[in-house]
């Protein structure tokens, strides 16, 4: 069997696939933070807690109402996102004209509280949330078995990231919402109100959140700690790619998905760490982040 | 006159023997130190406390001249809190005995402070082997379980099943790696063989790339030396890839019953694992486990729980039997006579401290084997007292002469 330093080519390319596929979870999340900064100036620490309520939505949905999975992957990334815009509109919106930190603190805290709440109610074990049907079991795809779910998380974040980017950079509404931040005085003279759209902004980025969620929650234990692990993580991403550039999110969500995946392979120790010694040497070099503009 | 003397003679005494009957009472106060918000607080957490208290009830300590009061601190898995929660307890709070303590680094901790403040230490939750090896202590009483039970039981019955190569999957700490240790050692002398190994972070969350290490080193047992959230994730995840349809076992080397609970039958069926207890064993455990499923929100007691309730019940006995709670006249007693309770039935101390009893070797259930709600286990085998844990000698505890 081929093979590239001293690992089988085949376990390799197995390596690389599972990677691409943690960089589609990385990607959704951070595109969410990204649009949110970008086009809000809001560093949204309570991210890893909407996340986790995505996912505890969809458990909910499912044990309660008897509502399935795919419902599920579009009800719940709603009902997060309108959670999100109450959120919004009566604690962040105060905090718009002072410093970011102020905004960190807030939304810091919220996700202190939620994953509070969320671990009084249903303890720390984690919930079992089963994979649909349609898409249980697996190919096999010659170096590897592939579970068709975790294909279909791949499939199901490239179509979302490249729907949002399109609407922010290519639509009107996009152009809208671009204006709103630089000028939003402006704007408003020119008849939009742009309080609504910033509230929409937010729970669309949150609402990201909620999708990510949903599409764990069969895959990681459903628990209320589940986000907190993983923001971090998300935050590294968002600051490599430069903050609030939507494409940096979200190719530098799947390459640093790869990086980490080969990590694994060749020195697993340090899979938790590469991300953070990436941010920094980018940090170093490119302080704006690889996709920022300069200020 | 003489009437009325008498009456007075008769209400002195009586008064005398009063104040002597309250000044017979002797007061102890419990305190239960586990994690109560993070990884480890469904398995220990309040239900360690439920269980203290059950224990005191069921004890009648009340009318046996004790008064027993039970408190609780949070030491969030970290031992410099532990610490100093301990060292406030033992100092200012009046303190007798310290419960519980899961997380292996801070239960050493607080054992060393045991000692240097001559209390008593009935560890349940922790796992390290060393609290009753290299760092035993003579105030300390490990009771539930340790690694090498674990590596024994678990290790042991899979060797002998046929399950010769092996593969960790080892969290990147101390626990893990002790476990993976003491598990490495009993395959290999079992005629086993260890194939490989792969340090995952801690905590970690995605678990498929070592997964599929783990499946190309084609070995035929793929031990989880981990716990709490990160073996649930690597069953599961290890169950989407089809890894036991594949003919590799899984062996979760230290699982709990609210893991299994938390994995879903369909997920964690098949998965051999060694616990202490289980509600369902005998009347005695489902008597007990039915009252505690009712005062903690309908959750079974795990083995920690048990191990807490049964640990105080033994303590108490102790004071009873010694008529005092001086710390070193309570533990002689305790390693002196044999322990007796519902759930471990007979058991005894030993000299370094390790609580021995009959381990179970059990199997999770098929969905369809299943009756009811927390119905997760079958037995496959009971180890014996005196096999299921390290033997005295080969601890290296400076106790043992």
């Amino acid at each position: 069997m081929a093979e590239i330093f001293g690992i089988p080519a085949a376990a390799l390319y197995g390596q690389l696939l599972l990677g691409f596929i943690n960089g589609a979870f990385y990607a959704t999340l951070s595109l969410g933070l990204a649009v949110i900064f970008g086009l809000l100036n809001i560093i949204n620490f309570t991210h890893g807690a909407q996340y986790m309520m995505g996912a505890f939505v969809a458990w909910m949905l499912l044990a309660y109402l008897g509502i399935g999975y795919w419902p599920a992957l579009l009800l719940a990334p709603l009902i997060v996102g309108v959670i999100g815009m109450v959120i919004e509109r009566t604690l962040i919106s105060h905090l718009y004209k002072l410093d970011h930190l102020y905004g960190l603190l807030l939304t810091f805290g919220l996700a202190l509280i939620i994953e509070g709440l969320f671990r009084n109610a249903y303890g720390v074990s984690g919930l079992a949330y089963a994979i649909p049907p349609q898409l249980s079991g697996g190919v096999n795809l010659g170096f590897m078995f592939l579970p068709l779910y975790r294909g279909w998380v791949v499939v199901a974040s490239l179509v979302v990231c490249l729907g949002t980017w399109i609407v922010i950079e290519k639509t009107r509404l996009g152009a809208y919402l671009r204006a709103a931040t630089e000028n939003p005085t402006l704007v408003q003279a020119f008849g939009i109100n742009v309080p609504l759209l910033v509230t929409l902004t937010y729970g669309f980025g949150v609402a990201l959140a909620g999708f990510a969620g949903v599409l764990a929650a069969p895959i990681y234990a459903v628990n209320p700690m589940m986000g907190s692990n993983l923001i971090i993580v998300v935050f590294a991403v968002v600051v490599i790619g430069g903050m609030g550039s939507i494409l940096g999110a979200i190719v530098t969500g799947f390459a640093l998905g790869l990086i980490e995946g080969l990590t694994k392979v060749f020195y697993p120790e340090a899979a938790a760490t590469v991300i953070f010694i990436i941010m920094a040497i980018v940090l170093l070099v490119k302080p704006a982040g690889l996709f920022g503009r300069e200020i | 006159m003489k009437i009325s003397k008498l009456i007075l003679a008769a209400a002195a005494a009586a008064l005398m023997s009063g104040s002597a009957l309250a000044q017979d009472k002797i007061n102890v106060k419990l305190g239960v130190l586990n994690d109560r918000s993070g990884t480890y607080a469904d398995l220990s957490g309040e239900g360690s406390v439920v269980a203290a208290r059950m224990a005191v009830e069921d004890f009648k300590a009340a009318d046996k001249g004790i008064n027993v009061e039970v408190i609780s601190a949070d030491h969030q898995n970290k031992p410099d809190i532990g610490s100093s929660i301990a060292r406030q307890w033992y100092d200012q709070d009046g303190v007798d005995v310290i419960l519980d303590v899961p997380t292996s680094s801070v239960a050493l901790a607080v054992s060393e402070i045991t000692k240097e403040k001559n209390k008593i230490f009935m560890n349940s939750g922790a796992g390290a082997s060393d609290l009753t090896g290299k760092a035993c202590s003579p105030n300390t009483v490990h009771w539930t379980y340790d690694t090498w039970a674990l590596a024994n039981g678990t290790g042991g019955a899979m060797v002998k099943a046929g399950g010769d190569t092996w593969f960790f999957l080892t969290a990147d700490y101390a626990f893990g790696h002790a476990l993976e240790r003491d598990t490495s050692a009993l395959v290999e002398k079992a005629g086993g063989k260890v194939l490989g190994s792969v340090r995952h972070p801690f905590p970690g969350q995605d678990f498929s790339s070592f997964l599929l290490q783990a499946q190309g080193s084609g070995a035929k047992v793929i031990g989880l030396a981990n716990a709490g959230a990160d073996t649930t994730n690597a069953i599961k995840q290890a169950s989407e890839f089809g890894i036991v349809q594949g003919g590799q076992k899984l062996a979760g080397l230290l699982t709990f019953v609210t893991d299994v609970k938390a994995l879903g039958l369909a997920t964690a069926q098949g998965l051999v694992l060694t616990e202490a207890f289980y509600w369902d064993q005998n009347d005695g455990t489902r008597e007990f486990s039915k009252r505690f499923a009712e005062k903690h929100g309908g959750s079974m007691p795990t083995m920690v729980h048990a191990g807490v309730y049964a640990s105080v019940l033994h303590y108490l006995k102790a004071v009873e039997a010694t008529k005092g709670k001086d710390a070193t006249a309570v533990m002689a007693k305790m390693k002196e006579m044999p322990s007796e309770d519902p759930l471990f039935g007979k058991g005894e101390v030993r000299v370094d401290g390790r609580h021995v009893h009959d381990m179970y070797l059990f199997e999770v259930k098929k969905p369809e084997e299943s009756t009811a709600d927390w119905d997760l286990y079958k037995t496959v085998a009971t180890i014996p007292a005196a096999e299921a844990f390290r033997p005295l000698a080969d601890g290296g505890c400076s106790l043992v002469k």
